[in-house]
């Protein structure tokens, strides 16, 4: 059964929950964006085949 | 394996795993989350025992993303491997944020138990150390404009620093320590009720799988980012 009831200590439980949280989604947001960074940069400097004169 | 070392071959080895990984690693967190919060309570530590099931994948990954990073740190000085290298650079962060997790998680943990937010011994001690470890790589890598440079520099402190990994993890077997002594990986199997070890597990798994999943993205944008480099460079040459 689900128990969101973390008294006496919900002070310490649910700020430890929220830290790894914001944490582990930073680094995946971080990550993901950064990937998506590059790519584009990446596809606007190399050549295509239509830059290609033979 | 070695195969995999060619960054081209890697690229499109890696291509189509990483997104299942990125999907395997958010089923696990949602599937960790629940049953670590429908395990029933501690009969001694009550509902603080619902921290360890973010507390200890953070330390474990903590340890085995050193571990990654000390192994790359030595393909990439002995074999100049540039995606050993890269692997290396991509590790630090996300080691350091692991780290960093079990420090802060451990310290709200202690606090209602132990009645300290902190205390100098030697497991907690070792674990700021190696905390300083990943902080001084990421420092010296960007502190040396000369990548090749930076990346050697780097690779000789992240070596340096496996030294430090036996030393957590048996920390606490070879010094009186306030923290606890292992309860998971030990002689005579785990001493945790399956009511705990499933929800730690999957959350252990979880954790794993979302570090792979950035790692693998990171090692993969690095490999990008060093042919934009190329590129520009190439580029300003023909100007």
């Amino acid at each position: 059964m689900l128990d969101l009831d973390m008294s006496p200590y919900a002070a310490f439980v649910w700020p430890a929950w929220a830290i790894s949280a914001l944490v582990l989604g930073g680094l995946a947001v971080r990550a993901v964006a950064a990937a998506r960074r590059w790519k584009a940069e990446l596809k606007r400097l190399e050549p295509t085949p239509a830059d290609d004169p033979a | 394996m070695f195969g995999l070392a060619n960054p081209e071959r890697f690229m499109r080895f890696t291509g189509p795993l990483t997104p299942w990984l990125w999907g395997v690693a958010a089923v696990l967190l949602a599937a960790g989350t629940w049953l670590s919060f429908t395990a029933p309570g501690d009969y001694q530590q009550g509902d603080t025992v619902r921290i360890m099931f973010v507390h200890v994948p953070a330390a474990s990954l903590g340890l085995v993303v050193y571990g990654a990073l000390g192994v790359s740190s030595f393909f990439a000085l002995v074999f100049r491997h540039p995606l050993a290298d890269a692997a290396a650079r991509a590790a630090a962060l996300p080691g350091a944020a692991f780290t960093a997790l079990a420090l802060i998680t451990g310290s709200l943990w202690g606090q209602p138990m132990w009645g300290t937010w902190w205390v100098w011994d030697a497991r907690l001690t070792s674990v700021l150390v190696l905390f300083l470890f990943y902080l001084g790589y990421m420092a010296l890598r960007s502190a040396i404009d000369d990548e090749q440079k930076a990346g050697r520099a780097a690779a000789v402190l992240g070596l340096v620093g496996l030294i430090n990994l036996p030393i957590v993890k048996f920390s606490v077997d070879w010094w009186n320590t306030l923290h606890q002594p292992a309860s998971l990986l030990r002689m005579g199997g785990s001493s945790l009720d399956p009511v705990f070890l499933w929800p730690l597990l999957t959350m252990m798994a979880a954790y794993a799988a979302l570090f792979l999943a950035v790692w693998l993205t990171a090692i993969r944008t690095e490999i990008t980012r060093r042919r934009v480099m190329t590129l520009r460079a190439r580029a300003a040459l023909e100007a």
